[in-house]
């Protein structure tokens, strides 16, 4: 299928995005990679009157350390990820993450902002994001706020972003040396959504404990008993691990069909980390 | 003949032109004036079409059913008892059967503005309950998808012989299976797609295609448009696979040809993927109870089997969907000595899209019916899976075998075959790894299918003649001219969409003739160029059209030797054709001189030639009814109960298609087979919900397995020539597709057995194994 009837604008700096979001009223899509707008506008699900095209606007493809935290412009994709090219202040996790996204040809030109932008709720950014305590930047016209990946997120799909916002950056906390990570995810073959993820983090010189739980349909969650129960248990998963997974998979709501395999998961992220 | 010929593993000659982007396909057909089409397709699953408003402006350019004058509806027939013809409108009047079902066309001077138009007409719909599944199909009160049958049964099958009340009254263990295959798409690499176009100087309507049985659809194409067959012309171009999707009369081809001869401009409709998945023929969708009674030993002395198709909305031509339950029906007895057997196979109509013979037709529900049943019956006696079908294989002496469901089983050693796999994939050594556990948790289990296939289709009587249908596989032609240069030119009337004929049957050539196959055009897929053949389907290209071309080429041998034996002053007895050259007693020449003789030089020919000279056409009508090759597949799985994800970690192959004319390309078949198989066990389901709404309208939900999830497949070959084929050459196109299912499901069930679960639905997702698994834990299992 084809786009319906658009017009399409490439500017060279920020600012002539966001005259053109605020210009819109409203009919306006930003595009990164396209990797899944492309599809939705061919299938004419999307049908924005303008296409404002953000990948060749140099400040959105450039990092930066900004005190703790990485700031990764909303354009940089995950093949640069993949490959190293941006600098690394999760001990590996988000080249480990990029690695599993997806094909090399939809890491080549997706980007992580427009990943957490799109908000597909088995995306791996958005529930790396969660479990990294990660915020977005969201620029317009009037300004600059900086939200928590987790506020972010309202549902599948849906995110706080308004209208004549865009993200510019992703801002990634630097984790310590002595920080751990886990992570465990099956889909039905490679290259797909996950139907299950599981990320964990510990860093304890932070004072960070967080277990994320990815889905097909539903927001990553944050798994809160687990997440106290590692830290509990200084970053060591122990005994006490599957009773507090359990617990959150019954607070989540779970499907009785799909239990065993996404407790299985957050457990063999857990035990990622052990060893 | 070495070098080139049978047996030897020549890389596809057609493969430069398609690895350099030089193939040329529907979508590359381009003509002067070209217009585009786009469909408006029918939302709803089953509807009353109320009324259809055409955008203000394009009323030229939209088309309904009421605008098609002359245009009449696909029938297809079959003389089965009590067949059901369907109705087939190219665009649909007065209801609508499937979601995704052409209710008008548009003409834009580009796609993207035939899409736009089409998204202006407005349909007005009045939604009727849809039938959707098979059980909805058979409840009584049933809403009907074709108002004046009455029903929704297109045919009801039976097929009794032997003395079967004498079976179950003798037998120690009967056991019983019902399983579910779900409904899959073809998924060929290309869509669907064609390009019409109306040449005045010759009158004539001219089709490109992608399309497999170029013939055919001229037959059928020329009845529907009402036009006599001289003046239409199919050219089936480079066609990126078909797997049978390609093989039938399709409404947007109809549409489109007429839409050329109305605007005398030429049109072009290429499909998208998500036309494709929404709309196209679909293939599988059965269910079958399938019920063994044996001896003490576990000799199988009666089989029961019941199936039922979910056919979809109409019947395509010229294979009507009954032909299925039929062919599943007929083959559930598998390569096992049964003497008593009785089958029902009822074929019914849901609103989804039509059914479609797919890679395998039918044998891999038969296959995982008769392989499930083993390995019941296996369990049953206290036996190994190996041990129980050994005892009941029909064994090489007693071939030819005429089978209880009339099936010639002509050749080979199945427990040859099946044993070897068992050794490819070490038996013992899985046994020992399964019994001590793996670390990670995941369960280990090993399965087994055996089976035959009838390949090469002969006319009957025990197939498509008895059946009534309306195209009945008979002579095969091929023709074979020298050039005046001395090379050839083979035509035929088969169609090769990835098959690699161009590299084959000019291997049969060169066997015959010892002319280089670089030397050699094989000519196919154009109806006005082409000999009047059937196409390619049922694996039959290799054994009908091969036989003709060696037919065509040892005629041609004959004037090619006289011309020959002229030149060089000895006996006709006394020459050999080898190395492009014709050999006498003292000396040579190349065919080159025999070329330039005929065509340019008439005064150096011998006296009383023959007026047809240096083209010879010839025929090959294949046994009745077929040549029938086999396979033994062992597939080793590892399965995780938890995740309910299955990983195939071994699997083997034991074929015999015969004699093997390229061993690389039949080996590139079977492996190809296998991946369809692949996803017909473990990935690919055209699902739908209750509204009969298609929910996997793309590749990210419909699975197709990709590169990484294929394992490397142990391939081996058994070379029995068949009795009834030239050179011994049994089929082998489908072959890799029929087994996975049943190998790959058996070795499921055998690692979820400590845990009392089983799996008896295609495909074997995730969530189906964690069902399976929670049942059984439920039901107090391990």
């Amino acid at each position: 299928m084809k786009p319906a009837p658009l017009s399409y604008s490439r500017p060279e700096a920020l600012s002539g995005v966001l005259d053109a979001l605020r210009q819109s009223s409203g009919d306006a899509r930003v595009i990164a990679g396209g990797q899944s707008l492309g599809p939705m506008l061919n299938f004419r699900i999307a049908q924005p009157r303008q296409l404002v095209d953000i990948s060749r606007i140099d400040a959105l493809c450039t990092t930066a350390m900004e005190g703790d935290a990485l700031a990764i412009g909303a354009c940089v994709t995950h093949a640069r990820i993949e490959d190293g090219e941006i600098p690394d202040v999760t001990l590996g996790l988000m080249r480990h993450i990029a690695r599993g996204i997806a094909y090399r040809a939809v890491r080549n030109r997706g980007t992580i902002g427009g990943s957490l932008a799109h908000a597909d709720p088995a995306a791996d950014w958005l529930a790396t994001m969660i479990a990294l305590d990660a915020s977005v930047r969201l620029q317009s016209t009037p300004g600059v706020r900086q939200l928590k990946v987790a506020d972010f997120v309202v549902g599948a799909l849906d995110t706080q972003i308004v209208e004549a916002e865009v993200i510019s950056h992703v801002l990634v906390p630097r984790l310590t040396a002595s920080a751990r990570w886990g992570h465990n995810k099956y889909a039905k073959k490679s290259g797909d959504f996950a139907e299950s993820a599981a990320i964990s983090i510990f860093d304890g010189e932070r004072g960070v404990a967080r277990v994320v739980l990815g889905r097909r349909a539903e927001p990553p969650a944050l798994m809160q008993r687990t997440s106290e129960q590692l830290a509990a248990d200084g970053g060591r998963p122990s005994g006490g691990a599957e009773a507090a997974v359990e617990a959150d998979l019954r607070s989540l709501g779970v499907k009785p069909g799909d239990w065993t395999m996404h407790r299985v998961i957050v457990m063999r992220a857990l035990r990622d980390m052990a060893t | 003949m070495s070098g080139f010929g049978i047996g030897a593993s020549l890389p596809r000659l057609e493969d430069a032109r398609f690895l350099e982007g030089r193939g040329q396909f529907c979508a590359d057909v381009a003509l002067p004036g070209m217009l585009h089409a786009a469909f408006v397709r029918s939302p709803h699953a089953h509807a009353r079409i109320l009324a259809i408003r055409k955008p203000v402006g394009f009323e030229e350019q939209v088309f309904c059913a009421a605008d098609l004058a002359g245009v009449g509806r696909i029938r297809s027939t079959a003389k089965l008892p009590g067949f059901k013809p369907s109705d087939w409108p190219v665009l649909a009047a007065g209801k609508v059967k499937h979601a995704g079902e052409p209710v008008v066309m548009a003409i834009g001077s580009t796609p993207a503005e035939a899409e736009d138009i089409a998204a202006q007409v407005e349909v007005e719909f009045a939604q009727l309950p849809p039938v959707v599944s098979m059980w909805d199909a058979l409840k009584s009160g049933a809403s009907l998808v074709h108002d004046e049958w009455g029903d929704n049964v297109l045919v009801d099958l039976k097929l009794e012989n032997g003395d079967l009340a004498a079976a179950k009254a003798a037998a120690v263990h009967t056991v019983e299976r019902s399983f579910r295959m779900n409904r899959m798409h073809p998924l060929a690499l290309e869509g669907r797609a064609c390009v019409a176009s109306y040449d005045s100087r010759l009158d004539e309507l001219v089709v490109y295609v992608a399309h497999q049985l170029p013939v055919p659809l001229q037959i059928g194409l020329s009845q529907v448009l009402g036009i006599s067959q001289r003046r239409l012309r199919i050219i089936a171009p480079d066609v990126g696979g078909s797997f049978g999707l390609k093989t039938y009369i399709e409404s947007e081809t109809v549409c489109v040809a007429w839409a050329a001869m109305k605007l005398r401009r030429p049109v072009r409709w290429v499909q998208d993927r998500y036309e494709s998945l929404v709309c196209d023929a679909n293939c599988r969708d059965y269910h079958a109870k399938v019920t063994a009674y044996a001896d003490a030993s576990g000799k199988v002395l009666g089989m029961e089997c019941d199936v039922i198709v979910d056919s979809g909305a109409y019947s395509p031509w010229p294979w009507p969907a009954g032909i299925e339950g039929g062919l599943a029906m007929g083959n559930m007895q598998g390569c096992y000595d049964i003497r008593a057997f009785r089958g029902r196979a009822i074929n019914v109509v849901s609103n989804k899209p039509a059914g479609q013979p797919f890679r395998g037709v039918a044998r891999p529900l038969s296959c995982l019916g008769h392989e499930v049943v083993m390995d019941a019956l296996a369990e049953a006696v206290g036996i190994d899976p190996v041990e129980i079908r050994l005892r009941n294989f029909v064994r090489p002496e007693q071939m030819p075998y005429a089978s209880i469901t009339k099936k010639t089983l002509d050749s080979g050693n199945y427990s040859a075959a099946l044993k070897r796999s068992a050794e490819l994939i070490d038996l013992p050594a899985v046994r020992a790894r399964q019994k001590k556990g793996e670390p990670d948790g995941r369960l280990i289990g090993v399965g087994f299918a055996s089976f035959y296939e009838q390949t090469a289709y002969g006319t009957g009587p025990f197939g498509y003649a008895l059946w009534g249908i309306e195209l009945v596989p008979g002579m095969e032609p091929a023709v074979a001219r020298l050039t005046g240069d001395g090379e050839l030119i083979l035509e035929v009337g088969t169609h090769s969409h990835g098959q690699g004929h161009e590299t084959v049957f000019a291997q049969l050539a060169y066997e015959v003739l010892g002319i280089d196959p670089r030397k050699v055009s094989v000519r196919f897929g154009d109806t006005s160029t082409s000999p009047v053949g059937t196409g390619t389907y049922t694996s039959r290209s290799m054994v009908s059209a091969g036989g003709a071309i060696v037919e065509a080429c040892r005629l041609l041998q004959g004037p090619i030797s006289k011309i020959g034996a002229h030149l060089l002053q000895c006996q006709e007895a006394d020459v050999s054709l080898r190395d492009g050259r014709v050999f006498g007693p003292r000396g040579s020449v190349e065919l080159a001189e025999i070329g330039r003789a005929w065509y340019h030089h008439p005064e150096d020919l011998p006296e009383k030639m023959d007026v047809a000279g240096l083209t010879a056409t010839a025929g090959h009508k294949p046994h009745d009814p077929g040549v029938f090759a086999y396979s033994a597949h062992a597939a080793v799985v590892a399965v995780d109960p938890e995740v309910g994800s299955v990983e195939v970690i071994d699997y083997a192959i034991v074929a015999d298609c015969g004699k093997r004319v390229n061993p690389l390309l039949v080996e590139g078949q079977v492996i190809g087979g296998f991946s369809n198989g692949l996803g017909n066990a473990l990935y690919e389901e055209s699902t739908y919900d209750d509204q009969g709404q298609p929910t996997a309208t793309t590749l990210a939900d419909y699975t197709a397995p990709t590169a990484p999830s294929i394992p490397d497949v142990k391939l081996e070959f058994i070379e029995t020539p068949s009795p009834y084929a030239m050179f011994g050459i049994k089929g082998i196109g489908e072959n890799g597709a029929i087994g996975p299912p049943a190998a790959i499901a058996n070795a499921v069930n055998d690692a979820l057995r400590p845990l009392k679960a089983s799996v008896f639905e295609t495909p074997i997702t995730a969530s189906r194994v964690r069902a399976a698994v929670m049942r059984a834990r439920s039901a107090g299992g391990a």
